[in-house]
């Protein structure tokens, strides 16, 4: 096979001299928001968060007025903390991994828009609140429950066709792609499908079995599972490439059939 | 609180962290755990290759002592040797218990755990769950920790930053003063004991492969606050990151656990694509100079080799990048085997590794110093602990690959019981009541106001760069004294301009440039203490290497430096390190037994 077909990205051949990244500010929780513009010089190799660190250094806006900085979450700058989540170009996804030649080929022009996830309060300009994410998770017993952490041995044999199909579940990192996208979540009405999948996961383990029955019932809350429409468009934006869709359609599955067998234990 | 619940303060939600408030949730007591990010966020998570356990299941006979033995060998012989041995003895009971937490570990066919090779050893002793094992291990204990926390036992701060301990009269740590990231808030901690499990200080090199909440501002605020920082000098380059403009990003040594070749074309300069070199136009130099270990020797040698046959000419294109190869490997072997790390690669540089040679070059990545502890995780300061990367006591000089994930598991396994030991014995007296707190509370709001009406005009993210850079040239992969005596007037220089900084957001709410402040000053502390140990340890060991001291000198140097606090920079002092169990001898890897 030849190199080209394996350097898959194009490249950016006439960058522009200077790109604007045009970004949606808020001073804190329910103040107006408002757009400011700001344009740096172009440089190769740039991501929106090297963009951003480079407008905070010195916050002028594109006209020339002086402004505070605009403030946003960063933290591992990999794609794997899920922290940096927001809309970019009118897309859900990491900031860390959006680069700038990428966005500025995928609509040849040289402005780029930042704005906040809209489904989680906004705590200021590109920063938002995902506490209610690690909340939906205590409600479905996402973890395993252990007789203790002493020395117990090995766990159970798994197979490595269930391992490979729990990793792919385990690697959620929280990021909140999935509820943004979700035309079904928008008040905090819905758990959504990243503690549905979290539910599968643990489903899926041996030993996590045991507490199916408790994952399933906080799953048939009046936010539960009952709320998907299908829509899939979490699938489209989950950055991990979680089979979202797959685990709420297994999970719809358990619940049923558990419902019929608690029926007949009766 | 009931008066036989202990009360301790963890700060930091890494591993580490979490590993001791699960442990200390389980024994029945209450743990606050402040943490900068959500947890789940934390820098664990970008630990790539996996976790080592002598755990011998493929025939090889491993055992735990040779763990021990190539972990002590691999950092030089620097580390002190008792707790090292007790970290490789409860390893394989530590990856049994992940384990059991559900983390979804590579299996064998049987369904077995699959173990890897990693660097400095000649086994299979890695664990690992693909190329994401830190995010699911960090994962488990998340969960575990969440369900205490569900059961009341852990207090999550979640969005705090740690400013100071709250020390009494005697210097007995009393609890700790927080600051809120959004309201810029401050609070006193009281706790029985507190316990640091914050990371390492990669921000201080401006660019590393760390997190940008690495900054090692909470421990240089206990190194200031009297506490002991010890081997600060030893700092690992990793060699095969991915250079960008805003971090470098970690190419995990299982891509060369799984077989990748470390190469540059024999010609320099050559301006052929990589698969049209062929074989025999390759210079596979590791492979060459160290026939027993080849692409695996540990990571100061790798280093070392990459970045001198740059700085020769010999680099890819005449840059300072090498290949890092992978491509005679089946696809199919490489996406089971490493598919997180090759999508890294393949979403920041646009290359598909599976097909073309990965371009790489090493980078700051691992402080093996850090607050000194003794074989308890007890700091010097009575009341406070330390475990994983802040606390210097497992790797010596160089920490082998895949250690990392075990030490912080294993310091915050012994951190715990120590430090409810500790909490069950200490006298409380009026500790709640005597005004200690409210007192270093507003000693540390003075500091918040004092950099809010800063306004000399000087910056602080241009400081920070300026320190970044002059770190990374002069204080990482090999180092000359007039160099780290011109760094540490640098720092000193930064330090006086410090003074100036003017804060550039006038609205207070959730800004950055209050905390990356506090950070600065404390980076700037820890800077110092990690240059002037590097300008006064004249030898070569481990990730410290000196041209004009080329040799290990252990009738001089077989000792941990101590760094204490001072107004004037940091004070420098020397103990012995305990071999109790391994006598010393020459380190080499061209050669398989040790």
């Amino acid at each position: 096979m030849s190199t080209n077909e394996h350097v898959h990205k194009k490249k950016l051949t006439d960058p522009p001299k200077t790109i604007k990244f045009k970004i949606q500010r808020r001073e804190k929780e329910g103040a107006d928001a408002h757009w400011e513009t700001f344009e740096i010089p172009y440089r190769r190799n740039l991501n929106v968060i090297s963009a951003l660190m480079e407008i905070r250094k010195n916050p002028v806006t594109a006209d020339g007025k002086e402004t505070t900085p605009p403030v946003w979450d960063m933290s591992c700058l990999e794609q794997v903390c899920g922290i940096c989540t927001m809309v970019i170009n009118g897309r859900v996804r990491q900031s860390c991994s959006a680069l700038v030649d990428d966005l500025l080929l995928a609509t040849g022009g040289n402005t780029i828009t930042l704005q906040p996830m809209t489904k989680f309060p906004n705590v200021r300009d590109l920063k938002v609140d995902r506490t209610r994410m690690f909340d939906h998770l205590k409600q479905v017993s996402a973890w395993i429950d252990l007789d203790g952490t002493y020395d117990l041995g090995p766990g159970p044999h798994i197979s490595s066709e269930v391992a490979h199909e729990r990793y792919v579940y385990s690697r959620c990192m929280t990021c909140g792609c999935c509820l943004e996208a979700c035309p079904q979540y928008s008040e905090d009405q819905y758990i959504g499908p990243q503690a549905i999948a979290q539910a599968r996961l643990f489903n899926m383990h041996p030993v996590g079995k045991a507490e199916m029955d408790a994952r399933l019932n906080g799953l048939m809350e009046e936010n539960g599972i009952a709320n998907c429409g299908n829509a899939q468009n979490c699938l489209q934006v989950c950055p991990m490439s979680i089979p979202l869709p797959r685990a709420i359609y297994e999970t719809n599955r358990d619940i049923t059939v558990n419902s019929l067998f608690g029926w007949l234990k009766k | 609180m009931s008066s036989s619940s202990l009360k301790i303060a963890i700060v930091g939600g890494g591993l580490a962290g979490l590993a001791a408030a699960m442990r200390i949730a389980e024994a029945g007591h209450e743990v606050d755990l402040i943490s900068v990010v959500p947890v789940k966020r934390s820098h664990s998570v970008c630990a790539q290759g996996g976790i080592n356990g002598a755990v011998n299941t493929k025939g090889e006979g491993d055992s735990t002592f040779i763990h021990f033995d190539d972990t002590v060998y691999g950092g030089d012989f620097l580390a002190n040797q008792p707790p090292v041995k007790k970290m490789c003895d409860m390893a394989p009971q530590i990856i049994y218990l992940f384990d059991r937490m559900g983390v979804p570990f590579s299996r064998t066919h049987e369904g077995l755990l699959d173990f890897r090779r990693f660097g400095g050893t000649l086994h299979h002793r890695t664990a690992f769950a693909g190329a994401s094992t830190g995010q699911q291990l960090l994962y488990a204990l998340d969960e575990q920790v969440r369900h205490w926390e569900v059961d009341g036992k852990v207090h999550k701060y979640e969005g705090w930053e740690m400013l100071s301990l709250v020390l009494d009269d005697h210097q007995v740590c009393r609890g700790l003063i927080a600051m809120n990231l959004q309201s810029l808030e401050l609070k006193a901690f009281y706790a029985d004991a507190v316990i640091m499990a914050t990371g390492g200080p990669g921000l201080i090199f401006g660019k590393s492969t760390n997190s940008m909440t690495c900054t090692g501002s909470a421990a240089s605020a206990c190194y200031q606050q009297g506490a002991r920082y010890a081997n600060g000098e030893f700092i690992q380059v990793h060699p095969t990151s991915i250079p960008g403009e805003d971090k470098l990003r970690l190419m995990s040594e299982s891509a060369r656990g799984e077989g990748g070749r470390v190469w540059v074309p024999k010609a320099d300069g050559d301006a052929r694509a990589p698969q049209d070199i062929p074989e025999n136009e390759r210079w596979y130099f590791l492979e060459e100079r160290y026939p027993a270990y080849g692409n695996l020797v540990p990571r100061d040698v790798a280093t070392r080799e990459i970045f001198q046959v740059c700085l020769e000419g010999h680099g890819v294109a005449g840059e300072n990048q090498v290949y890092l190869d992978l491509t005679h490997i089946p696809a199919e072997t490489l996406t089971e085997r490493l598919g997180a790390i090759l999508e890294i690669y393949e979403m920041f540089v646009g290359d598909d590794p599976r097909y073309v040679p990965m371009r790489i070059f090493p980078g700051v990545h691992y402080s093996m110093g850090g607050l000194w502890v003794d074989f308890e995780q007890r700091t010097n300061i009575p009341g406070l602990f330390a475990a994983g990367e802040c606390d210097f006591s497992i790797h010596g000089a160089n920490r082998l690959g895949a250690n990392s994930l075990l030490s912080c598991v294993y310091g915050g396994f012994a951190a715990a019981p120590s430090a409810l030991e500790y909490a069950k014995n200490v006298e409380r007296g009026t500790t709640e009541t005597n005004g200690l707190h409210d007192a270093e509370l507003r000693r540390q709001q003075a500091i918040n106001d004092g950099i809010v009406a800063s306004s000399g005009g000087e910056n602080q993210y241009k400081i920070h760069e300026e320190l970044g850079k002059v770190m990374t040239d002069n204080v990482t992969v090999v180092r000359y004294n007039d160099r780290l005596k011109a760094t540490d007037d640098k720092i000193r220089e930064l330090q006086e301009r410090y003074q100036k900084i003017s804060i550039n957001d006038s609205n207070l709410w959730a800004t950055q440039a209050v905390p990356h402040a506090r950070q600065l000053k404390n980076m700037l502390e820890l800077a110092r203490v990690i240059t002037l140990g590097a300008l006064n340890r004249n030898e070569s060991r481990g990730a410290h290497y000196k041209p004009d001291f080329p040799t290990r000198n252990d009738e001089e140097f077989l000792k941990t430096t101590i760094a204490e606090y001072s107004a004037e920079g940091p004070t420098l002092s020397y103990e012995p390190v305990d071999i109790s169990l391994l006598e010393p001898r020459e380190r080499n890897y061209k050669k398989s037994s040790h």
